[in-house]
């Protein structure tokens, strides 16, 4: 059959191309139109930029939490996870040590917790959502603990432009999200680590009988993303010259907003990396042109949380055959 | 008869696993009278009665999710929401009735939400119960806008803190729930389907159990239960924050695993989830009397709640082996 030269002689044609483009797509697009006619500030090159900063940290969850959702997991101590790191950045930089112990000491916090989760998981066999709930209180009450509950203050001066410097004219935190990115990006595609990534959430058994050993592969998964809080925890530590206990608690749930909205689906082993990419835009575009509408922060918690739903019910029609 | 067999096999098994946990109880009390010369008087006994009953009334309900093999992650936050909402209702009305029939009934719109989420648009539900979870604490803080509801009738603070012979409301409460809930799950039809649902939802929906009106009723019923619970913690706090609710979310989970209800579905008793309160009200007693700093507790519960699911898996793989 020849090409038809137009889309509007093919209706149909035009249809299978519009539901081919994901939805996330669709939801970013259509939330930067309403916001760039509700707010005149919201399109410009400072606020554009902004967002990018204001999604660098949210990115560093989200991604490892795609390879978590991926494998038929959930990780709810992420944001628990990245505070507790960066109590623990901050109380080493305060106590007089060097920036790289001080990030060693962060990123093993985050390596530890991470092997925890992966070794509930996948060798006690722990729900992850249980798993990783019990973790989160871990995380919480020794971030609560450490620091008697109070801001960790103090921090010599030279953390402060790790956020808001910029190598190359590049922002900083863009530069770790971009690194991020591309590490992520190359795990899951380009090493045999990503291929099981998505076989243990296509067929974990099945992996097992072919004689992989998927528990190391999964407690990887969840190792990658407790160092992946142990790095964004320099760029928080970073952005407020301080540790405080509860700075990031819940943020695992803005990742796994953007995590579902990308497309990423919770009940069979597949997903899309750069989908994630997209949703923590729209999860950044959604909380900073609420913010310059004037919608206080706690409402903006519940719109995205509307945001979550709509996404997987939608990732429910397209189960449906 | 091979269902009456089981049956009977359960319940044998249960009460021997409920009599483990009774023996940790005791064992728990002796080791903390010794520790302690605080721990065994009345006061002290009678205050662990009470924060144990607070948080049955949570657990209780969460025990029913549970044994669908599902979880309500949203129960602490529903609590909080709907203290916040009975608070105002309070201060505006005066009427303790009004106040706790606001409790009820938005613990009950909140949980009947949840439970249209899982079946009607089929969310899983962690991640249905874990958004409610943020949507409502969005919502109690909006709500709320930083302030505080103190100063509530004295009628209604009777709930929390009044005493009926010497002994406090809540722990009446407590073994009024348990009766219900005793009642509900092990001798009647909806009870018996909920584990069925739990144990094996596929064969629960081919033997003709409406499992999507059952699972909608068990969550309708945990937030009934959390907002309930709102009532006796508003009632003896005396006063409301946006996030009142949010530290009883792991004890709550806490209650359940150790009481042993099986995250899996099918397993577990409201008298167990008593003794699983007690028990976490204990070790949290016990490091206020040692006086371990409290910013300790959430670490505690959630290294509890770990062992507690770990001991659920040891004993279900011993099980199965034996099978």
């Amino acid at each position: 059959m020849s090409e038809m030269p137009t889309l509007a002689v093919q209706p149909r044609r035009l249809r299978a191309a519009l539901a081919a483009t994901p939805g996330v797509a669709y939801i970013l697009l259509l939330l930067v139109v309403a916001f760039g006619m509700t707010s005149k500030d919201f399109l410009s090159g400072a606020n554009l930029l902004n967002i990018g900063m204001q999604s660098a940290i949210l990115l560093m969850l989200a991604l490892p939490m795609t390879f978590v959702i991926m494998s038929e997991g959930l990780d709810i101590s992420l944001g628990a996870l990245l505070t507790l790191c960066s109590v623990v950045l901050a109380l080493m930089l305060v106590r007089g040590n060097g920036l790289p112990v001080a990030l060693a000491a962060a990123v093993a916090v985050g390596l530890a917790f991470g092997l925890a989760n992966g070794l509930l998981v996948s060798v006690v066999n722990v729900p992850p959502f249980v798993a990783t709930l019990g973790t989160m209180g871990m995380a919480q009450g020794l971030a609560l603990a450490v620091t008697d509950g109070q801001s960790v203050v103090g921090i010599s001066e030279y953390v402060q432009p790790i956020y808001e410097g910029g190598i190359f004219g590049v922002p900083i935190p863009l530069a770790f999200a971009l690194g991020s990115y591309a590490l992520s990006h190359w795990l899951l595609y380009h090493t045999r680590f990503g291929s099981y990534v998505f076989a243990i959430g296509g067929n974990r058994e099945a992996l097992v009988l072919a004689g992989v050993r998927a528990n190391l592969y999964h407690i990887g998964i969840y190792v990658f993303g407790g160092c992946m809080a142990g790095m964004a925890a320099l760029l928080l530590t970073a952005r407020t010259n301080s540790g405080h206990p509860t700075a990031a608690i819940g943020m695992e749930f803005d990742a796994i907003v953007a995590v579902a909205v990308g497309g990423t689906s919770f009940e069979r082993g597949d997903g899309w990396l750069f989908g994630t990419v997209l949703g923590v835009f729209a999860v950044g575009v959604m909380r900073n042109g609420l913010n310059l509408l004037g919608v206080p922060s706690s409402l903006q918690v519940v719109s995205i949380g509307l945001l979550v739903i709509v996404a997987l019910f939608v990732d429910g029609l397209k189960r449906r055959p | 008869m091979s269902v009456s067999l089981a049956l009977r096999h359960r319940f044998s098994a249960g009460a021997v696993a409920l009599g483990y946990r009774l023996v940790v109880v005791i064992a728990m009390c002796a080791a903390l009278a010794l520790a302690s010369d605080a721990f065994f008087t009345e006061s002290n006994l009678i205050n662990v009665l009470r924060q144990a009953a607070l948080l049955f009334l949570i657990a209780s309900g969460l025990t029913l999710v549970i044994l669908t093999a599902g979880l309500d992650l949203s129960v602490a936050a529903n609590l909080g929401m709907s203290a916040c909402l009975v608070a105002s209702v309070l201060k505006s009305t005066g009427s303790p009735l009004l106040g706790m029939l606001t409790g009820i009934g938005s613990g009950v719109a909140i949980g009947c939400t949840n439970g249209l989420l899982v079946t009607a648009l089929r969310l899983p539900p962690f991640i249905a119960t874990y958004g409610m979870l943020w949507v409502l604490h969005g919502l109690s803080y909006y709500y709320m806008a930083g302030g505080t509801i103190y100063g509530f009738p004295p009628g209604f603070r009777e709930i929390g803190s009044g005493y009926l012979f010497g002994v406090p409301i809540p722990i009446y409460l407590m073994f009024l729930f348990l009766a219900i809930g005793w009642f509900f799950t092990a001798r009647t039809t909806y009870g018996q389907e909920i584990y069925a649902i739990g144990a094996n939802p596929t064969a629960a929906r081919l033997s003709g159990i409406p499992v999507k009106r059952r699972l909608v009723l068990v969550y309708a019923v945990s937030g009934g239960m959390a907002g309930l619970a709102a009532l006796v913690y508003l009632a003896r706090l005396n006063s409301a924050e946006a996030d009142i609710g949010e530290p009883l979310l792991l004890p709550a989970v806490a209650a359940c695993v150790i009481g042993g209800a099986s995250l899996f579905g099918g397993v577990g008793t409201i008298s167990g989830t008593l003794v699983g309160a007690l028990i976490l009200t204990l070790v949290l007693n016990g490091m206020n009397l040692l006086q371990v700093n409290a910013n300790w507790q959430p670490f505690v519960t959630g290294v509890i709640v770990l062992a507690g699911v770990w001991i659920d898996m040891v004993t279900r793989k011993r099980t199965e082996d034996r099978l």
